[in-house]
């Protein structure tokens, strides 16, 4: 909110105003407000490992953080300028492989990652569109510098909070919205089915579009539910689907229906029993099938992880000179691969400074936040990274920017990271917000729901405005 | 729609339509145990008011393996309002009716979520101190309010779809099994003497029963009478007007599976009519002289078939090899 002179920054301008004269006590009145409906509203998401309470609500920040046009326009050509790349890196690792052959990125790390599914070979997805949702990652460093943390192409989460907390803040403060021109985000999900219609299988008019989702015990299933209900589809199961002569039916109250486009949330592992993992409950068996048969189409693509992986993602800027031709608008955090001798000696030297990741990890499992560390914490991971080193990688301490957030003392300043969540379908597009997550915890870094962090709305400003 | 959602939301409804019943039975229970009588016979503990909520629900055995000993007021209460492991205690029944909610929250309305929520919160939160401490009569009265509410805002918010019937289906269903098992009370009421026949506990219990399906004021109005067996089997079996009794539920149920049956599902349209018609074209005197409990156990027989039935067709079909094949 303020820079490094302690002025209000322009687009907080109006905000500080109307701030300025609310007591602590209001506040404090609203967040309360906010915290009882969420409940109520049972906008919760699970934590697994944790006995007590099977669902939580996300905390929720009523202090929205906000961004000017310009800021905004860097992160949304930047963000579609990514996925571009990636939609085409994706499409070339699984026909003919021009990266590879033009020594960019080494065969290895593409045909020996696990991600990797040689089953999708030489096969051609509707549109060419592998990631039709993609999150992004992106932080902000004190010198105003955006880069992008990390890309999330597999089934990326969150979107609904995006969505959720924009209407908390309409309910919660009317007159700010009157006051402000704040872009709207309500359309997303009117973009996201008109993609997912987009990629229909060959010679469907009027395709039948539905979110597959693991069940109603998954972290994620009022996301689920969420999208499903403003998209206007059927939230299915794997039990509600099943395959017959390569085609995939839905039971409903009204016989076997036909399915075309499934937004899935489930991860490939489980998709299909039959293809994949043997023990998975949650997939259609024979699904695969269907699919490989141009009979249906998945969203996202089946393989997209290994373009999402941490390893891979230090090659992106790279991709995006070589299929584009363009310069990165956003850069990456510069990124240790520990894999490497030289990279791994000045690592296990410097841990105390860095953030170690596990390659393949999500959710802010499995990493190391050096400077907020013990010794002894340190000297574990230390011992984990000697037995594999191949499957961590690290990254400099950035100095994030922070935004205003109402905790117990008060109005202090906490660590925030951002997601907007790009479509790509008949376009590649985003609509003007995104998740914007807190560390809630006072100099934390780990901005994850399922390590303490928490939520804001993310407001960006119409241009013509202060 | 689909059949697994159908499935959710008809057993949303019903939870809610066994809560308030349950809550009805409970309240009634309660009720009756504050009057003067009591039964000395040692050998006959079933005639005790609090065995009935076990006797209509089938769960003597259950109780007896959770409370041995004999049955009290505060043990019933307990198992039958927050016991988690009864899967017929209120509680069990909100958080399945809230679960269920929660699995198809995308084929209802947000207030009718909501509200459902909002229920299974303060449920959640009860504990056997407070319900005594607030009168668990208020606490019953409570749990009909959130019922009534509930079926208020769905009726006042939801799109007419087949969600929407399957809703109602559950609620008629689950009424109908609910108000046969109330009227089958009387059957498993001794009463302290025979030589009480007509007296004041029989009064009392009668019409206990009626204030229990909210039928109390309807049989002063209709009959401006004496309560009689007679009466009180016609008002609750047989007249359409009362809106608990089987009768107007199977009106409901019917009109409900016309509208959804198609070809594939004609024989539950059919087991639902002749159902219907029994009581459509019943006779009171009949009923009599079969006997109640002889009467009411055959309807509940039949209406099991036609569960049976509406889970073959809509809730959890199988297909054949015809139907995939187009």
């Amino acid at each position: 909110m303020y820079d490094a002179d302690g002025a209000v920054r322009p687009q907080y301008k109006t905000y500080s105003d109307w701030l300025k004269d609310k007591p602590l006590d209001f506040i404090k009145q609203k967040q309360r407000e906010a915290d009882t409906l969420f409940t109520r509203l049972g906008i919760t998401f699970a934590v697994y490992g944790d006995e007590g309470g099977v669902e939580r609500s996300i905390p929720f920040d009523i202090i929205p953080r906000i961004l000017r046009m310009e800021a905004w326009k860097t992160i949304s050509d930047g963000a579609c300028q990514r996925v571009r790349a990636l939609n085409l890196f994706l499409k070339d690792i699984y026909h003919d492989q021009d990266i590879i052959k033009a020594g960019i990125i080494p065969e290895q790390q593409i045909l020996g990652n696990k991600l990797f599914r040689p089953e999708m070979r030489g096969f051609d997805v509707p549109g060419d569109v592998y990631v039709h949702v993609a999150g992004i990652d992106i932080v902000k460093t004190d010198q105003d510098k955006f880069y992008v943390l990390e890309d999330n192409l597999r089934t990326p989460s969150g979107v609904s909070y995006m969505l959720e907390n924009r209407r908390m803040m309409m309910r919660l403060f009317p007159e700010l919205f009157s006051r402000m021109p704040v872009a709207p985000v309500d359309h997303y999900t009117d973009v996201l089915l008109e993609n997912l219609r987009a990629v229909s299988p060959q010679g469907i008019s009027n395709p039948t579009v539905v979110v597959l989702t693991p069940g109603s015990y998954n972290s994620a299933y009022f996301e689920h539910a969420f999208l499903a209900q403003q998209m206007g589809v059927e939230l299915v199961e794997g039990q509600d689907l099943l395959v017959s002569n390569k085609t995939v039916y839905m039971r409903t109250t009204r016989g076997p229906k036909r399915v075309d486009v499934i937004y899935r949330r489930v991860d490939d592992d489980y998709l299909d029993p039959l293809a994949f993992r043997p023990d998975s409950a949650l997939g259609v068996p024979g699904l695969f099938a269907a699919y490989k048969a141009g009979r249906v189409t998945l969203a996202n693509a089946i393989g997209t992880g290994v373009a999402d992986d941490k390893s891979t993602y230090i090659y992106v800027p790279d991709m995006i000179r070589f299929y584009l031709g363009e310069e990165p608008i956003i850069s990456n955090v510069p990124t240790y691969r520990l894999d490497r001798a030289d990279d791994l000696n000045y690592v296990l030297a410097h841990l105390p400074e860095l953030v170690v990741k596990e390659v393949q990890g999500s959710g802010g499992y499995g990493m190391l936040v050096g400077p907020a560390s013990t010794a002894q914490q340190i000297a574990d991971f230390r011992g984990r990274i000697l037995q594999n080193p191949a499957n961590y990688i690290a990254q400099p301490t950035l100095a994030l920017s922070t935004c205003p957030t109402f905790c117990d003392s008060g109005i202090a300043p906490r660590h925030v990271d951002l997601r907007p969540y790009v479509l790509s379908g008949k376009t590649v597009t985003l609509v003007p917000g995104g998740l914007t997550r807190v560390a809630l915890r006072e100099g934390s870094l780990v901005v994850n729901s399922s390590q303490g962090g928490g939520t804001k709305d993310t407001w960006v400003l119409e241009t013509g405005t202060p | 729609m689909l059949s697994r959602a159908a499935n959710n939301l008809y057993w949303m409804s019903r939870h809610i339509e066994r809560a308030e019943n349950t809550a009805r039975l409970l309240d009634v229970t309660y009720r009756m145990s504050l009057l003067p009588y009591r039964i000395q016979e040692s050998d006959q503990s079933w005639a005790e008011p609090w065995a009935l909520p076990l006797v209509i629900n089938g769960l003597a055995s259950a109780y007896y393996e959770r409370y041995p000993g004999p049955i009290t007021a505060d043990n019933v209460l307990r198992f039958m309002v927050l016991d988690p492991g009864n899967p017929s205690s209120l509680y069990s029944c909100i958080q399945a009716a809230r679960e269920n909610a929660r699995t198809e929250r995308g084929a209802i309305t947000s207030e009718m979520y909501e509200d459902i929520n909002a229920s299974w919160l303060e449920m959640r939160s009860q504990d056997y101190g407070r319900l005594q401490g607030g009168g668990v009569s208020t606490f019953f009265d409570w749990v009909k309010l959130r019922s009534h509410q509930f079926r208020g805002i769905t009726f006042g918010t939801m799109l007419r779809d087949e969600g929407y019937s399957f809703i109602r289906l559950g609620t008629f269903v689950e009424r109908a099994d609910n108000t046969a098992r109330l009227l089958d009370v009387k059957y498993h009421t001794l009463l302290p003497s025979a030589a009480d026949v007509g007296g004041a506990v029989d009064y009392y219990q009668w019409s206990a029963l009626l204030r229990s399906l909210s039928a109390f004021d309807a049989y002063r109005k209709v009959y401006r009478d004496l309560i009689t067996p007679a009466k009180v089997t016609e008002l609750l079996v047989l007249r359409d007007d009362v809106p608990r009794s089987l009768h107007a539920c199977m009106n409901d149920i019917y009109e409900i599976l016309k509208m959804l049956c198609d070809d594939s599902s004609i024989e539950a349209e059919r087991l639902a009519g002749e159902l219907h018609a029994q009581l459509h074209y019943g006779r009171t005197e009949k009923i009599i002289e079969v006997g109640l409990h002889e009467y009411l156990m055959g309807f509940l027989a039949k209406l099991s078939l036609l569960t049976a039935e509406i889970n073959r067709d809509f809730l959890v079909p199988e297909y054949t090899q015809q139907q995939v094949s187009s």
